[in-house]
């Protein structure tokens, strides 16, 4: 049959062919429209409006002198002191939270995966501080916890101290450490998160190999290091590529518990553009910083976009073998 | 004789494999000790908040202060109802048309996918990677210019771009669950798509869409800056409620502990009750 | 179509953006020309949105209003409750961008001089003036000055305060130490050194230290003023390096650390008033408006606290500062705003709250001060806080003139983000992390870099 068809009619299959698979493509594309076109709309709109008002000089303070098309603002930003001291303790703050909270997390997921009597209430117990709204745990561990006269932290010491007769020293925990003040007001709220991921990895592991393994007398350690870690990699890459996005966006806490200070020893990027467009009321300029925060962020996520692509290759196996039979 | 053995050999198994699940023992311990570590704030601020605001602030603490319900009755008359249910708006809305977002994305990416769904993904959740306080101005100008300061579909609006991709991750990662074969199975035998979608899709990815629900849920529940912004005396969501108890004049220690632990409790109480559904939801992209 | 998209948005977001822009530009005629026509029940049935930092005084008010204001004028009140720093933000970016929201708002002394100059405000004296009742003249000139432009009114004064000594009367008759009247600096740290001595469980002295210009800066300000010093000359010379604010600095860092309260870099107001009304400092210079809480009936210390002038070096230590209420320019309710401003701050609402709660927003008229019941209930303190308010004049509080006006702060709007780094700095110092010195120096280069702008 297909020896007697003319070049003609197998063009016109392909064409039909050709045109069905675009209909197919474009239907399979339909579905992405409504989501796409929102997430366009939301997030774009706002960042191009952000890099027109960038080059405006536009502060609150002077009305009258409003106008587009300065250059200032971003050299005011990038000569300024503060924004790179605002670089280096956001990258402090990410990293230190991230690393401790993903660290802590995942020992709590290996004690959660075993059985234990109570397991049920102390897993409860574990993921509560992710569900308490962040300003409340920001409040709470500004006033409540490491106040240096009356927070629990300094009580607690005190009441040690006078339960012995001594003088307990007293603390003052936010200024002498502030970043280590913030960062463990996050990986309080955090390590539940981590925790969470990682606990759904183990409850994924099949236990056959594990079982395996210690019939083939490996320790616990070995276990853990050959077996268990390799097969949480994507869920512990995941935790940090989750936990990157969230914590660049710290700002409650920053706020509430040290204010950026002392000095600006906790002055973080959002908290410093915070501070230009609410305390020094120069829309331009904080606008500035936006811009160059999110070029920063790109070239950095263009690293983590590495670790992204290994996470979106893994969730597509079947995809990439079709794409291999292509 | 060979029976007993066999016998005695499972038994041997399962003992080890118990043994292996651990039972008790010094790490259930350490597992208490970290849980009540982890609490011990959070139970501070409880009993704070049932103190009189003259023993909320003492050094050594007054664990065995007087109690009263003043501070919890306190927040609940202030007018509290209208900003939960705000909150509620807020969140509940934008958890909906999320979802109502997301899935079909999803769909597009896991189960019908398009031809390059790894970009698109990688693209959705680069769009986290924005300074959210960045946005702050233009976004409160944009709203204003339509009009919609102070209105809860504004904060509607806003937190589904916020849980949008987040949304989409976890969505494609419970739909790529879906084994092809069935689908395939379902298509073979003439089912419509809305069948397929009714009875495949929706069964299987029931618990993701309730973990993905709770964790946007949490987020809008929880966001404070945006809200502060964009609402005035009409949308005032729960956050806004809250800070309202800090004074510059005057003790307020104890109040607030109240009313921080108010506001908390309706995403606590729902976390907990779908803890397990969370664990699931949370494996996000990392499940094949 | 891909390509389309980022266009259309582009354009949108231009647009938006140049309306955005010319709305800032924008200065509305004055709505102060309309006081004609204030007859009550013109107003009635509408509702108005009142912002407010939640201050004990502000919520006597909110639990007052809807049975003595709403009842009689038929005006509905909505108030929003937030911190000072928040409640700043929003007035800013809403009278700014012309949003309208709210159509009251009590903002401090600070706002009122920097927003006046912005012509944000509604100039109130029109409709204060042809108020009878509300007896403009009673306003003690200390607040109508802070918060006034070429003699108008444009915010109505809710409470007032300045600052003063408040010490623990009891404690120093025990130990045989007498306060000074009038007391200066170096007695003031002679005092705390004697204390140390005396009792080393008592903390001599609490001064706030908590970074924010409203905070740590507000008592470091009021002594930089005592100490000859300033921010700024009067033609923008940075005067932080100067002898006297140097002085003032090195004097202050010195106090705190050796006789200041423990985490004194993260005491602000309210930990001070926490630590001083459990009775754990012996000594506090700050605003007035703490009396209230000190002598209230829940207070450890309330009776045993004694009352003395703001310490003084060169000059006394002035401070003046009021919440008030402004209406922006942008309200599309002033009538009903007026009656509800001239209510909260008429003599008829301090009665009332006199006797419904016993707390009055005092420290704005000269008449409170003869109210029976509440000298009564003051009396440890009222006649040295009115001495305290009329002794600080807000234009005349530096050795030198300044840019702007104010005692423990400078009413410039560049005041609001330099006085807010500065904090930073001299926390930095008390906490050791530099000198004084070196704390002046780096504001010093803060200061400048505004001076430049300039």
């Amino acid at each position: 049959m297909s020896t007697s068809t003319p070049t003609a009619a197998f063009a016109a299959a392909r064409a039909d062919a050709e045109r069905r698979e675009r209909r197919l493509r474009m239907r399979r594309r339909l579905p992405l429209l409504p989501g796409l076109v929102f997430l366009i709309v939301v997030t774009q709109i706002p960042f191009v409006v952000t890099i027109f008002i960038s080059f405006m000089k536009w502060n609150l303070m002077k009305p009258k002198d409003v106008r587009f098309g300065t250059l200032k603002n971003y050299t005011t930003v990038l000569a300024d002191p503060r924004m790179r001291a605002a670089i280096l303790n956001t990258v402090v703050m990410v990293v230190g939270s991230v690393g401790i909270a993903l660290i802590i997390g995942t020992g709590l997921a290996l004690l959660l995966n075993r059985k234990f009597p109570g397991r049920g209430i102390v897993r409860t117990l574990l993921i509560t501080p992710f569900l308490i709204m962040p300003v409340a745990a920001s409040l709470m561990w500004r006033h409540l916890i490491y106040n240096p006269v009356y927070g629990l932290l300094n009580g607690t010491l005190n009441a040690i101290g006078k339960l012995f007769g001594l003088t307990a020293p007293q603390p003052e925990w936010v200024s002498s450490a502030p970043m280590v003040a913030v960062i463990i007001a996050l990986v309080w709220t955090w390590t539940p998160f981590m925790m969470l991921i990682t606990l759904a990895g183990l409850q994924s592991q099949t236990l056959d190999i594990v079982e395996a393994a210690k019939v083939d007398g490996a320790g616990t350690f070995q276990t853990f290091r050959y077996i268990t870690l390799p097969h949480l990699r994507r869920y512990l890459e995941l935790a940090i590529v989750l936990g990157i996005i969230y914590l660049l966006n710290t700002y409650d806490q920053v706020f509430t518990i040290t204010a950026g200070g002392p000095g600006t020893a906790t002055t973080n990027l959002p908290y410093e553009i915070y501070l230009t467009a609410f305390r020094k009321y120069d829309y331009g300029e904080a606008a500035a910083a936006g811009v160059l925060v999110v070029i920063l962020s790109t070239i950095v996520a263009t690293f983590g976009l590495r670790l992204l692509t290994s996470l979106a290759d893994t969730t597509q196996p079947a995809k990439t073998k079709k794409e291999g039979k292509k | 004789m060979s029976a007993t053995t066999a016998d005695k050999a499972i038994r041997t198994t399962r003992r080890a494999a118990r043994r292996h699940r651990g039972e008790g023992g010094p790490l259930g311990v350490v597992a208490w000790l970290a849980a009540l570590v982890f609490i011990t704030p959070i139970a501070w601020m409880i009993l704070t908040g049932f103190h009189h605001e003259v023993d909320a602030a003492t050094n050594p603490p007054s664990l065995f202060a007087q109690l009263t319900l003043e501070n919890y009755q306190r927040v609940i008359k202030s007018n509290i109802l209208p900003y939960l249910l705000n909150s509620l708006m807020a969140a509940g809305f934008s958890t909906i048309l999320v979802i109502v977002l997301a899935l079909p994305m999803a769909y597009a990416t896991a189960v019908k996918p398009i031809a390059n769904p790894r970009g698109l993904l990688q693209w959705v959740l680069s769009t986290k990677f924005l300074p959210l306080i960045a946005a702050l101005v233009p976004v409160y100008i944009t709203f204003k210019q339509l009009g919609l300061l102070d209105n809860i579909f504004a904060l509607v609006i806003f937190y589904t771009g916020l849980n949008l991709p987040i949304a989409v991750w976890m969505c494609h990662s419970f739909l790529s669950d879906i084994p092809a074969d069935i689908m395939a199975a379902a298509e073979v035998d003439g089912a419509s798509l809305f069948t397929i979608l009714r009875s495949i899709v929706l069964p299987i990815s029931l618990p993701g869409i309730a973990a993905t629900s709770l964790i946007c849920f949490i987020f809008a529940w929880n966001e404070f800056l945006f809200a502060l912004n964009l609402t005035a005396t009409k949308a005032s969501t729960a956050p806004i409620f809250l800070v309202g108890f800090i004074t510059s004049e005057g003790l307020f220690m104890a109040q607030l502990s109240a009313a921080a632990i108010i506001v908390s409790l309706p995403v606590v109480i729902a976390g907990w009750v779908a803890q397990d559904k969370l664990v699931q939801g949370l494996s996000l992209g990392a499940v094949k | 179509m891909k390509r389309i998209i980022p266009v259309t948005a582009l354009a949108l977001a231009a647009a938006v953006a140049l309306s955005a822009c010319s709305g800032a530009n924008t200065n509305t005629p004055s709505t102060g020309t309309t006081a004609t026509s204030t007859s009550s029940g013109a107003a009635a049935g509408t509702e108005i949105n009142v912002l407010m930092v939640g201050n004990p005084q502000m919520n006597d008010l909110t639990t007052l209003t809807e049975a003595n204001f709403t009842a009689k004028t038929g005006i509905k009140v909505n108030y929003t409750v937030l911190p000072e720093n928040e409640l700043r933000d929003k007035v800013a970016q809403d009278v700014a961008t012309q949003a309208g929201q709210y159509d009251v708002a009590t903002i401090g002394a600070y706002e009122a001089s920097v927003w006046t100059a912005n012509d944000w405000l509604t100039d109130l004296q029109p409709y204060a003036t042809k108020d009878t009742t509300f007896d403009v003249g009673d306003i003690l000139p200390a607040m109508s000055g802070i918060l006034s432009k070429d003699g108008d009114m444009y915010a109505i004064p809710f409470y007032g305060e300045s600052a003063f000594t408040m010490y623990r009367k009891d404690l120093f008759d025990q130990w045989g130490i007498t306060m000074p009247t009038n007391p200066t600096w170096q007695q003031i740290a002679d005092i705390a050194a004697q204390i140390k001595t005396k009792d080393s469980t008592i903390t001599p002295i609490c001064l706030r230290g908590l970074p924010g210009w409203g905070e740590n800066m507000a008592v470091l300000g009021s002594m930089i003023s005592a100490f000859g010093g300033g921010f700024f000359t009067s033609d923008y010379k940075p005067l932080l390096t100067s002898d006297g604010t140097k002085a003032a600095v090195q004097f202050y860092v010195d106090l705190v650390t050796k006789y200041g309260e423990a985490g004194a870099s993260q005491s602000g107001f309210t930990e001070c008033l926490n630590t001083f009304s459990q009775g754990k400092a012996a000594m506090w210079f700050d605003a007035t408006s703490a009396a209230t809480t000190l002598e209230s009936s829940n207070s450890t210390v309330a009776g045993k606290v004694g009352y003395a002038d703001a310490p003084k070096d060169k000059l006394r230590s002035g401070w003046v500062w009021a919440w008030a209420w402004a209406v922006p320019k942008t309200t599309k309710h002033m009538d009903a705003a007026w009656q509800f401003v001239s209510w909260a701050s008429s003599k008829e609402y301090e009665q009332l709250a006199l006797d419904k709660v016993g707390r009055v927003p005092d420290g704005k008229r000269a008449s409170t001060f003869d109210l029976p019941k509440y000298k009564t209930a003051t009396a440890a303190y009222s006649d040295i806080m009115l001495a305290a308010i009329e002794a600080s004049d807000p234009n005349n509080c530096q050795a030198q003139a300044s840019p702007g006006p104010g005692c423990q702060y400078l009413g410039i709007p560049e005041f609001a983000d330099l006085g807010a780094k500065i904090g930073q700095e001299m926390s930095a110092a008390i906490t050791g992390q530099e000198t004084a010195d070196q704390a002046c120096e780096k504001s010093q280069a803060l200061a400048q870099a505004v001076a430049s702008a300039q």
